[in-house]
């Protein structure tokens, strides 16, 4: 079972494909409901990872490791760490309730909607699991597809430009990331004699600063794109906006998600030196991405692009708690991904909510909405608190670590990323009381119907979690701590390594992997 | 004194022998056989390829070569011809085999003899014996070009396929005729000599020995004639055309540069590597222009012989196996593509312009899968096969250090995915006013679309196979 749950969690939503093909698409229920067992049942699947998660140890748990394309050195290689685990979670988990939230969004062409959904899950928990170079990168591109005709079938009137842009725009990252890890795969071979695209031999190779250096700027580039990180932002409020609602939740929830992983999983264990001399670069666009996606937030007209906004102002302080490169900013920048995806999709979700009711998602059109909604009203408050980082929910316990991490090796970045908070408080709350307060002043409004049970019973789960992860953090932080600091201390073994040869070699010792006795 | 007859191992030449002796035969026979019978003729030639692919499997490995290296029987040669034969089975039974009025069994027959032409070409270390199977493949296409009589664009198609591919041959030939008269020799293993490099005549001669197959591959500046050729032969050769003959080129310029002309690489290196950025930037950025699919599919195979070319510059065992699997892929993705564009274009209603295809993939969702299909590895994105021979290609680069051309490519393939989808998004995601009706798909057809999805994707997902296959096919006689 070790050795499979993660093949199993990873495909067992291409295998429900397979089940939705023969479903008449006449029966539209039939197929929503196959895809959301579907969906459930992978969730469940994933919450096995969770349990018998090996806490004490910083190596790589549940691995499978096949030889796939034996003639390159190419294995199908998976496993999972405490940084991975949650992201995993967070898939399984927003892919379920995005197939729960579209039952009655999407009308037509579900089952091909369904499908789409299924096929990027399989992408998305794909790119998470990886060890492998090439099988990462095929992930990683594959997840493209499905969310290409997410965009550009079910999306709002500008969504073919949207979904070229999107496309364009991580292919562009992505393309000189093959090389660059192509690239890697021969240097590899320079030093050792032995191909391969296996990570963790990879994590072995100490390089010369020169190699490091273009080989970081060529992966930073992909993931930095799809961060967002300013000024590669411009891809993202097109696509969010465009998007149906279930493509913005995942879009933001877990898409954004890939870029700041690949920085911790790839760019820094591979190439510390080259990631050490970028913290300045990357830092500053980091804030500039804080105090600019905020500022534009503040001046959208439309809600949908506002939250879109504000992802990139938060994105940017989960980049600045990656780079300010101690335990607690990093594990603030973990569990800060963990929770953008929960209160941003769930802005997404309650922007997508009112907008099946009213189809208008600008705010002047709105006023007063808490008077005839007030459990709407409610839960947008809990989120956009959670979203603003109120102590007590989520957010504050993210931005806090990041804040106190950058506090201690650059306090002026510490003192900016705060006045970040600031804004989001301003940005938020105007647009709360724009759209809740003062009386009903448009008469279409008047007329709105609450939240029915499926409603609820989407965002309950989410509010637990913006009050479990705000008032007792320990069981998140606690799973990744671990692994956390075993990054560090292999960085700072290939730091000395580096220092003893600068020409580049290879170190013996990689991450291990956890052997699991035979029951 | 006793004559002395060299022992001649005919299997060598078998599936040649057998390519030919069917192509007789379907010729022969259709005179005498009343129309209805005539369906059988297309059933014999795909029967014939069939054979002549399984007297290729004795000679993998076999090494053997006769007529002093006129004919080879090496693994190179042997992929080859497995190439050609894919691509001309998949032709025939593209090739409407149950419509109403049969084509003649003269066209079936030309369609075997062309492939006679590329297999000869594709296993000879003697230029005037590729060239002799460049002229046997070229005729039989001039006469497939112009096959549709009353088509004015067909017409057009044949007469300026036949005067550039005239013209590329004399250039071909002129090169030979130089080369011999510097060397004394035709034979490519004995142009290996340093000596030569000082020979204007000689280096002259390596230039249009370069010009003429350029041609045959479409490498841009000798491209001009491919948009319209492509657009106005009949949809089944124009197919066989991006498939077959491309394949042949490359299996001649592989064999005279690579391994005729490899120790003298820094002479060439340059220009090939110019050719390689100007054919691949060209043809993506010329597609994207494109309104009429063939067309576009025209510019899309430019591109795609620029992406090959990159696989020669880079040279070496891994230059040619990348080659390798990259053109049995791209047949299988070019010829995939084109059977949806024949699909949509049966009887008589040819619906070729871009917004015909609007609203497809919602009408023929199946036929739109496949379509995407094509489209998504053409554009290389995984997990289809597309990619994995792009990444072949471009490891092919990096690894002999071309790390440039290897940047210059993969920005290339950013700029086809735009077209590329662009069909896509034509076929899902737009409405038509009055969308395509598609009475019938006949089987043959939807046989061929089936196999070559299912290549794509399988080749996509395990390409382990196939490159144990490639990574053999540099094991040449010859040097």
């Amino acid at each position: 079972m070790e050795q499979w749950i993660l093949t199993i969690v990873t495909f067992l939503p291409v295998v429900g494909i397979l089940l939705l093909l023969p479903i008449s698409k006449t029966n539209p229920n039939l197929i929503r409901g196959t895809a959301l067992i579907i969906s459930v049942l992978t969730f469940l699947f994933s919450l096995y990872l969770y349990f018998n998660f090996d806490s004490n140890t910083g190596d790589f748990q549940f691995v499978i490791n096949i030889p796939w394309i034996q003639s390159l050195g190419i294995s199908y290689f998976m496993g999972i760490d405490g940084i991975s685990l949650f992201l995993i979670l967070l898939t399984t988990f927003l892919t379920a309730v995005c197939i729960l939230s579209s039952w009655t969004a999407i009308t037509e062409k579900v089952k091909g909607f369904m499908i789409s959904m299924l096929l990027l899950e399989t992408g998305m928990i794909g790119v998470f699991v990886a060890l492998d170079l090439f099988l990462f990168y095929v992930f990683w591109e594959a997840m493209l597809i499905p969310m290409y005709f997410l965009i550009g079938m079910w999306g709002g009137p500008r969504r073919i430009y949207a979904t070229f842009k999107f496309v364009l725009f991580t292919m562009f990252g992505s393309l000189l990331m093959l090389v660059a890890i192509i690239a890697l795969y021969f240097l590899y071979h320079s030093y050792t004699g032995v191909y391969t695209f296996s990570l963790l031999e990879m994590y072995k190779l100490v390089l010369p600063y020169g190699a490091q250096f273009w080989l970081f700027y060529a992966f930073a580039l992909a993931f930095a794109i799809k961060v967002p990180l300013f000024p590669f932002h411009t891809w993202l409020p097109d696509a969010h906006v465009e998007a149906p609602t279930a493509g913005s939740v995942i879009l933001a929830g877990v898409l954004l998600k890939m870029g700041t992983y690949g920085f911790l999983r790839f760019c820094l264990p591979l190439f510390p030196e080259a990631y050490q001399s970028a913290i300045p670069l990357i830092s500053i666009l980091a804030l500039i991405g804080i105090i600019y996606g905020a500022m534009v937030s503040m001046m959208q007209k439309d809600v949908k692009s506002l939250v879109a906004y504000s992802s990139v102002s938060h994105l940017g302080f989960v980049m600045l708690g990656l780079f300010a490169l101690n335990v607690e900013a990093v594990e603030g920048g973990i569990l800060q991904m963990i929770n953008h995806g929960i209160s941003t999709g769930a802005l997404f979700l309650l922007v997508g909510m009112i907008y099946e009711r009213r189809h208008t998602r600008l705010i002047d059109d709105y006023g007063g909405v808490a008077k005839v909604m007030p459990i709407f009203a409610a839960f947008f408050m809990i989120i956009a608190l959670s979203s603003i980082g109120l102590p007590g929910t989520n957010g504050f316990v993210g931005e806090f670590l990041i804040i106190l991490g950058t506090f201690k090796s650059n306090i002026v970045y510490a003192v900016l990323a705060a006045s970040g908070v600031i804004l989001a408080a301003i940005y938020m709350l105007w647009m709360y009381q724009r759209v809740f307060f003062g009386k009903v002043s448009n008469p279409a409004n008047e007329k709105l119907i609450d939240l029915n049970l499926r409603e609820k019973l989407i965002l309950v789960p989410l509010v637990i979690l913006v009050f479990w992860i705000g008032l007792y953090p320990k069981p998140y932080l606690s799973k990744m701590e671990k692994s956390v600091e075993t990054l560090f201390e292999f960085v700072d073994k290939k730091g000395q390594a580096y220092e003893n040869f600068p020409e580049g070699t290879v170190i013996s010792e990689s991450y291990n992997v956890k052997q699991y006795s035979l029951k | 004194m006793p004559i002395t007859i060299p022992s001649i191992d005919f299997r060598v030449i078998m599936p040649e022998i057998v390519i030919t002796l069917f192509a007789c035969l379907v010729m022969l026979l259709e005179p005498f056989l009343s129309n209805q019978r005539k369906r059988i003729l297309p059933h014999l030639s795909w029967v014939g390829v069939l054979i002549a692919a399984y007297f290729c499997l004795p000679l993998w490995n076999s090494n053997l070569s006769v007529w002093n290296g006129q004919a080879l029987g090496d693994n190179l040669a042997v992929i080859f011809k497995f190439i050609f034969l894919v691509g001309t089975l998949l032709t025939i039974l593209i090739s409407h085999l149950k419509s109403s009025q049969p084509l003649g069994g003269e066209y079936y027959s030309l369609i075997l003899f062309s492939t006679l032409g590329m297999m000869i070409m594709g296993s000879s270390s003697d230029l005037i014996v590729i060239f002799l199977g460049l002229e046997v493949m070229s005729i039989a296409l001039y006469v497939l070009a112009g096959f549709n009589r009353t088509d004015l664009k067909s017409n057009e198609s044949a007469m300026k396929y036949f005067l550039m591919g005239a013209f590329s041959t004399g250039f071909l030939l002129y090169g030979i005729a130089l080369i011999y008269g510097t060397t004394g020799s035709t034979n490519l293993n004995s142009l290996v000599n340093s000596a030569y490099l000082t020979e204007p005549l000689f280096i002259t001669g390596l230039g249009l020995l370069l010009v003429g197959l350029g041609f045959k591959v479409a490498a841009v500046p000798f491209h001009m004639w491919v948009p319209d050729v492509y657009e106005g032969a009949p949809t089944p050769i124009t197919a066989f055309m991006a498939a077959g003959p491309k394949a042949a080129g490359f299996a001649a310029l592989l064999r005279v540069f690579l391994i005729g002309l490899g120790p003298l690489s820094p002479t060439w290196i340059t220009i090939l590597w110019i050719l390689a950025v100007l054919t691949m930037t060209l043809g993506n950025v010329f597609a994207i222009a494109q309104m009429n699919i063939k067309r576009m599919l025209a510019y899309s195979s430019i591109a795609h012989a620029g992406y090959i070319l990159i696989t020669v510059v880079a040279g070496g065992d891994v230059g040619v196996s990348s080659a390798v699997f990259y053109l049995l892929v791209y047949s299988l993705m070019t010829i995939g593509s084109f059977a949806v564009i024949i699909a949509l274009g049966e009887k008589g209603e040819k619906n070729e312009e871009l917004p015909d295809y609007r609203g497809l993939g919602l009408k023929y969702p199946l036929l739109g899968v496949f379509m995407a299909v094509f489209m998504v590895s053409l554009s290389g994105i995984p997990p289809t096969a597309g990619f994995v021979g792009k990444f072949y290609i471009f490891s092919a680069a990096v690894k002999n250090g071309y790390l440039g051309l290897a940047i210059i490519g993969v920005l290339n393939s950013l700029v086809s995915v735009y077209y590329y989808l662009r069909i896509v998004v034509i076929m899902f995601m737009q409405e038509a006013p009055s969308p395509v009706i598609i009475r019938q798909v006949s089987w043959s057809l939807q046989i061929a679309l089936w196999l070559t999805t299912i290549g794509i994707l399988g080749l996509g997902i395990f390409p382990d196979f196939l490159f144990e296959i490639s990574k053999q096919s540099f094991i040449f006689s010859g040097r």
